[in-house]
């Protein structure tokens, strides 16, 4: 990472996957250090399963704390969230969460969308924004608006993507800051968390 | 930054036009979570063809009807019968036997949209031998959502997703006898709601307005924020009777507000709480 020094103080990351999406956050966060200081806020697309096992699976497999993000609680350094299936997930001004059963957006909720929009206004420009594989178009508005508010935009490399679709929309609505594949973004985001603490 | 104007701007204008409407038509959002009303402005401005919230707030100060349009899109109803059928459940099996010692039953189903949650409870509570001797207000801010679930009409094609709910929720008929199906939609059995009030209830500015033993409020408090889930919380302890009960949507919890200690869970599970 030779521009490393260009690279801006982050607070957060949010996280969009879809279609191959639970090996890709595998391939991606297993690796992450114990300690890892940024939070991150994942929306993962699964079939309508009224209760989720993603924060267990993932408990497992990596280092940092894992929790469902539930309404109004505080986003707390160092801890990955998970939406839960059927809500919508917002990041609030204040930087709590908050659920919400608006109809579904690309035939998803939670949608990456409004978890990227609702983020990148709390956050602006010290949000991180990653958008990986899927076979729909949710997330390419989100990630502009990160993008439109001075935050760091990242696309996994559609050629990787186990379903190029979603990378291919979002980079059909506006150039990200990187494309990379999944080692890329794992050695980015270890970047960043190295510039913020 | 030009971004950053426009951005600051906004914000600015979502503030003021939530200001006027509570002042001109006591709608009360400002304690709404901020994220899913910013969404449904922005959402608005293209209905009303508005390029901004200013313009938006000028048209609805000036024109009620304007208004109850916005309100429709402020308010946009997304429900369903029996939605979590394990929760329906357990009512019927932890709730209903303590339900039944008491002579006559009161229930707020507070925030019920266009009905779906009354039609679910009156069923449930028909099946239990408990519909004669309960009444149920069923309250909402809403005007139009009211209309609508007093007709008690809804599309077919949610009722076939309602019928596989119904079942697992442990209902004990065929679904369809509790509706008449003509021309895709699905009329529902008037007689369920005898005993059931439609009112206009604001968690946010009314008072409690009568005793209950059982308070549904599903899917309401995600909303809003935490100041306004306070009032909620003390809304319902204040309104339900000694060892009342409380159920939630499922995401909703008063472990975290300030009535944390009021309430305590009976089947934490599927949210279903008991006044302490």
């Amino acid at each position: 990472m030779n521009d490393a020094l260009q690279l801006p103080t982050i607070e957060a990351i949010v996280i969009g996957a879809s279609a191959g999406g639970v090996e890709a956050l595998l391939n991606l966060l297993s690796p992450l250090h114990e300690g890892f200081v940024l939070p991150i806020i994942v929306v993962l697309h699964l079939p309508d399963a009224r209760r989720s096992q993603l924060a267990e699976v993932f408990a497992r497999r990596v280092s940092m704390p894992v929790f469902e993000a539930h309404d109004k609680t505080q986003i707390e350094a160092g801890t990955l969230y998970f939406a839960t299936p059927g809500y919508h997930l917002s990041v609030e001004q204040d930087r709590s969460f908050s659920l919400s059963l608006e109809d579904r957006v690309h035939h998803s909720r939670p949608a990456i969308d409004f978890l990227f929009e609702s983020a990148a206004d709390a956050y602006g420009e010290s949000l991180a924004a990653v958008l990986l594989t899927g076979a729909n178009r949710d997330g390419a508005n989100g990630l502009a608006k990160v993008k439109y508010l001075g935050g760091l935009t990242i696309v996994q490399d559609p050629d990787e993507a186990q379903v190029a679709t979603m990378p291919l929309a979002a980079l059909d609505v506006r150039q990200p800051d990187h494309i990379l594949p999944l080692r890329g973004i794992g050695r980015l985001l270890v970047e960043l968390e190295r510039i913020a603490c | 930054m030009e971004r950053n104007h426009s951005e600051r701007n906004s914000e600015i204008e979502l503030r003021l036009l939530i200001e006027a409407i509570f002042l001109k038509y006591s709608y009360d959002f400002r304690d709404y979570s901020g994220a899913s009303i910013k969404r449904r402005v922005q959402h608005a401005l293209g209905q009303f063809e508005c390029a901004t919230i200013s313009a938006l707030q000028e048209k609805v100060l000036h024109d009620p009807t304007a208004f109850m349009q916005l309100l429709q899109l402020l308010t946009i109803p997304v429900s369903e019968m029996f939605r979590d059928p394990s929760h329906f459940l357990a009512i019927r099996q932890e709730v209903v036997p303590l339900l039944k010692t008491y002579p006559s039953i009161k229930i707020w189903i507070a925030g019920c949209s266009t009905g779906e949650e009354v039609y679910s409870m009156a069923i449930l509570l028909r099946e239990e031998g408990l519909l004669d001797r309960t009444i149920i207000y069923a309250t909402d801010i809403n005007p139009r959502s009211l209309d609508k679930a007093k007709q008690g009409i809804f599309s077919m094609e949610n009722v076939r997703a309602y019928t596989a709910n119904y079942q697992q929720a442990g209902g004990q008929r065929s679904f369809a006898d509790y509706y008449t199906a003509a021309y895709g939609y699905a009329i529902f059995d008037k007689s369920l709601c005898e005993n059931v009030t439609f009112a206009d209830h604001s968690l946010a500015t009314d008072s409690v307005f009568s005793e209950t033993q059982l308070i549904s409020c599903r899917n309401v408090l995600i909303y809003f924020n935490k100041k306004l889930q306070d009032r909620a919380f003390g809304l319902f302890h204040e309104s339900l009777c000694h060892r009342g009960f409380l159920v939630l949507g499922s995401k909703e919890t008063p472990e975290f507000s300030g009535f944390g200690r009021q309430f305590e869970p009976l089947v934490k599970q599927e949210r279903i709480y008991r006044k302490s």
